[in-house]
């Protein structure tokens, strides 16, 4: 860790990384607790939903827990990482857990033998078609089933109407839950056209199939010779005479086979929605609201947190993640940017003494480069050395006033002040940074300020393996971000 | 220069400004563009600062030189009961079916039924002619949906010629596909350099591909300043921190001994270049990938302020100059 702020050098940048109000979320908390059965992570797309999914499973693990985690979409490299990269739709296990439970961090109770058998992880990547196919084959016979599964409406349909993967996912979720083999499930949820399409699927597939429409598509095969029905039938057959026009004979005639056909296997597809639905609401599920401290991000999360509340689901916390830090924080934007154009200003003047009379056209030809740094780099020589002078850098007005060829002494203090101005103007952006996040996370807390929130540092690269989810899990736990 | 400009890309890489940009930027000279959403989102209008839009084409903003962008929010329930008036007189027929939940069903469970819809229109705004018979719009762009879901978007239309075989639909779908498959449309893929969102366009350009569907450009977006380059770097790594110190002193930030406030800057600012040089390279790797694409490549920078109104004439400009417009 760095140096502990000065509270009293600069308090405008005091406090900036705290946010105001906001209770912190206590991570380890929630995945030790037995009573904690399933956790969902939401948001919207590209804010880190899978990782965070993979990471919490990860830890609950290495705590002790026997843990399942679905994951939608994950990217391939973690997926192979976690040996989930094949489609079987099944639950794999994962390998290269650590047992790191209680015990192994010291605590006392664990070492008095408290300490839980060893977790276990197990992951698997929705194939929501897969999915689909494993619903119509546990309920239908298997006639009925080959007849569905070979329907060219149900191919189509189950590869990919809007909300499939949402529904196959509670669906999964479901399974997952009625075969009691896991203490804990982490759900990551599809990277939604509008977030809050996974609680609605549900809901609307369940209303379609139990709905007034599908009983006028499969109506005229059941009510054929009934009289009293005559009058009915007389608007019927003008209702899907519209819905031929439209739809085309045949289409209308394979909907009608796959509804007849799920209309009666499916008696209660209405039931298994409602349940799917209720599992949400109970007390062992916890959702995730997981957000990027970006305006779009925050903003989704926010309507998140309200259409949670509306529904009585548990929302037990915010997830921020790639919220940058600054182990300078006391330095301020506008005093990086100052200091390093005094030290820009220095070394200018420095070079226009030293160098006027010695002009060497060689740097024309490098000043156009400025922006293929990869052209650039692989032509000079490893710095330090005397003739790192960039002239693409220079504030002055050419390239001339630079030379390749100084090996005075002044050169390398002048290529340190360089360096230095470089990295205070990259604190200056990092400071600019992370004044933009504190204002977006502020006008979240503001809204809502009862959601408990746990931020995670952002990290320069990309998670792929089972280490840099461990760190992700302790950054979770840490609750604030290590600051660099 | 096609006339549809459709801009996908993965979630949070920023592609709803930069559909928006384009519009703009399509815009400039005089000409008119229409900006369609087609996810309900309502990210338009919260990019030009307005109130929610309506299911209408309205006039959103005026470009540099006189040209108008408008913008239309679809509604895949009012497309289908405007589509059933214009094909079919089916008014009171649409009122009927959606008591029934037809409409309900056509919109969110029949498959790609809604689809069908969302791009049905805008193709439709494509070829719209005024009385004079010129174009109404010299362009439309659309924010289309995820990258991972472009490619059966734009297709679905093959999708359902091929399940409703004979009927108004099915030529309704042919029509569609005609226009998305032509030359009159481009498919642009906005990323950022990251690995997840450049592997994403790498797999999105070979499904587009595929799928025979005509691939624009690579929109890079949000590209940060290049602070530190190569030869800095190299520096980092051996310059010896006193030096750092007694820089940062003579620029007036305390004093460089130890303990001084200059000398603790040292390690965080040394930390914070370590930091930048892994990205440095890991953004110098997703370049190279990009690169193998052999598509057009543009970039645009992050801007420092956030993204806002101003912000977004700024990237239209930078897109005007790169001659993406």
């Amino acid at each position: 860790m760095t140096p502990d702020p000065d509270p009293a050098q600069e308090p405008a940048q005091d406090g900036a990384r705290r946010l105001a109000h906001a209770p912190a979320l206590d991570v380890d908390a929630l995945l030790d607790d037995p009573n904690t059965r399933i956790v969902v992570c939401c948001g919207s797309g590209g804010v880190g939903k899978t990782t965070t999914a993979a990471a919490l499973g990860l830890r609950a693990a290495e705590r002790g827990r026997k843990v399942v985690v679905l994951t939608i979409d994950p990217a391939k490299r973690l997926a192979q990482s976690m040996g989930i990269d094949s489609l079987d739709n099944v639950p794999r296990k994962v390998k290269g857990t650590e047992d790191r439970g209680a015990a192994s961090r010291g605590d006392s109770a664990a070492a008095d033998g408290e300490r839980r058998a060893g977790g276990e992880l197990h992951a698997m990547m929705l194939d929501m078609k897969r999915t689909f196919d494993e619903v119509v084959e546990a309920h239908a016979d298997a006639e009925r089933a080959a007849a569905i599964l070979a329907n060219p409406f149900y191919q189509s349909l189950s590869a990919g109407f809007a909300g499939t993967q949402e529904y196959m996912a509670m669906e999964k979720l479901g399974q997952l839950r009625a075969r009691d083999e896991w203490d804990l499930i982490v759900v990551d949820t599809p990277p939604s056209r509008s977030a809050l399409d996974f609680l609605d699927a549900p809901k609307r597939l369940g209303s379609f199939l139990d709905g007034r429409l599908i009983r006028l598509l499969t109506a005229p095969a059941k009510l054929g010779g009934r009289a009293g029905m005559a009058f009915l039938n007389v608007g019927m057959s003008m209702m899907t005479g519209t819905l031929g026009k439209l739809l085309g004979g045949q289409l209308l005639k394979d909907v009608q086979t796959f509804v007849s056909a799920m209309d009666t296997t499916f008696g209660g597809f209405r039931t298994r929605a409602d349940a799917t639905y209720k599992l949400l609401q109970a007390p062992g599920t916890a959702f995730l609201v997981v957000a990027a401290p970006e305006r779009d991000a925050l903003r989704e999360a926010a309507y998140f947190v309200e259409r949670l509340a509306a529904e009585d689901m548990p929302l037990v916390g915010l997830v921020l993640n790639r919220v940058h830090g600054s182990g300078a924080d006391r330095l301020s934007a506008e005093r990086a940017l100052a200091a390093a154009e005094n030290l820009e200003a220095a070394f200018v003047e420095a070079a226009e003494n030293l160098e006027e009379p010695r002009i060497v056209d060689q740097g024309g030809g490098k000043a156009g480069l400025r922006n293929s740094p990869d052209t650039y780099g692989s032509s000079e020589s490893p710095a330090p050395v005397p003739s790192a002078s960039r002239p693409d850098e220079s504030p002055s007005s050419g390239p001339e006033d630079m030379t390749d060829e100084s090996p005075s002494s002044e050169t390398p203090d002048r290529t340190v002040d360089q360096l230095t101005a470089g990295l205070l103007r990259l604190h200056a952006e990092r400071m600019q940074l992370l004044s933009r996040e504190q204002r977006t996370r502020d006008r979240f807390t503001a809204r809502h300020p009862e959601v408990a929130v746990v931020e995670v540092a952002a990290l320069p690269g990309d998670v792929h393996d089972l280490a840099g989810l461990r760190d992700i899990g302790d950054r979770l736990a840490a609750g604030r971000p290590e600051l660099p | 220069m096609s006339r549809l400009q459709v801009v996908s890309g993965k979630g949070g890489t920023g592609k709803t400004t930069v559909a928006a940009a384009l519009a703009l930027a399509l815009a400039t000279q005089g000409k008119r563009t229409l900006l369609v959403e087609v996810e309900g989102r309502q990210g338009i209008a919260q990019l030009f600062e307005t109130e929610a839009l309506p299911y209408e084409e309205r006039k959103i903003a005026v470009a540099p030189g006189g040209g108008e962008v408008y913008a239309l929010a679809i509604d895949p329930e009012l497309a289908l009961l405007d589509y059933l008036q214009m094909f079919y007189k089916l008014g009171g027929a649409g009122r009927a079916l959606k008591k029934l939940g037809a409409i309900d069903f056509a919109t969110t469970v029949a498959p790609g039924l809604r689809d069908v819809l969302l791009t049905g229109k805008a193709c439709e705004a494509v070829r719209r002619k005024d009385k004079a018979g010129r174009f109404v719009y010299d362009y439309v762009v659309m924010d289309a949906p995820p990258t991972g879901r472009v490619t059966r978007f734009l297709n679905v239309n093959d999708e359902v010629a091929g399940l409703a075989k004979i009927g108004p639909i099915h030529n309704q779908a042919q029509a569609v596909m005609r226009v998305l498959k032509s030359e009159e449309t481009a498919v642009h893929l906005v990323t950022l350099l990251e690995e997840m969102p450049v592997q994403e366009t790498a797999d999105g350009i070979a499904e587009l591909r595929s799928a025979r569907l005509p691939v624009g450009r690579v929109i890079v977006n949000m590209v940060r300043p290049e602070v530190l380059d190569a030869t800095d770097l190299e520096l980092v790594r051996t310059v010896p921190r006193t030096a750092v110190a007694q820089a940062l002193s003579a620029a007036g930030l305390g004093g460089a001994r130890r303990g001084g406030k200059a000398e603790q800057l040292v390690d965080p600012l040394l930390t914070q270049a370590a930091e930048y040089a892994e990205r440095y390279a890991l953004e110098h790797e997703q370049r190279a990938v990009l690169a193998e694409l052999d598509l057009p490549r543009h970039e645009l920078p992050l801007l420092a302020e956030g993204m806002d109104l101003a912000g977004l004439y700024e990237l239209a400009t930078e897109l005007r100059e790169q001659g993406m417009s």
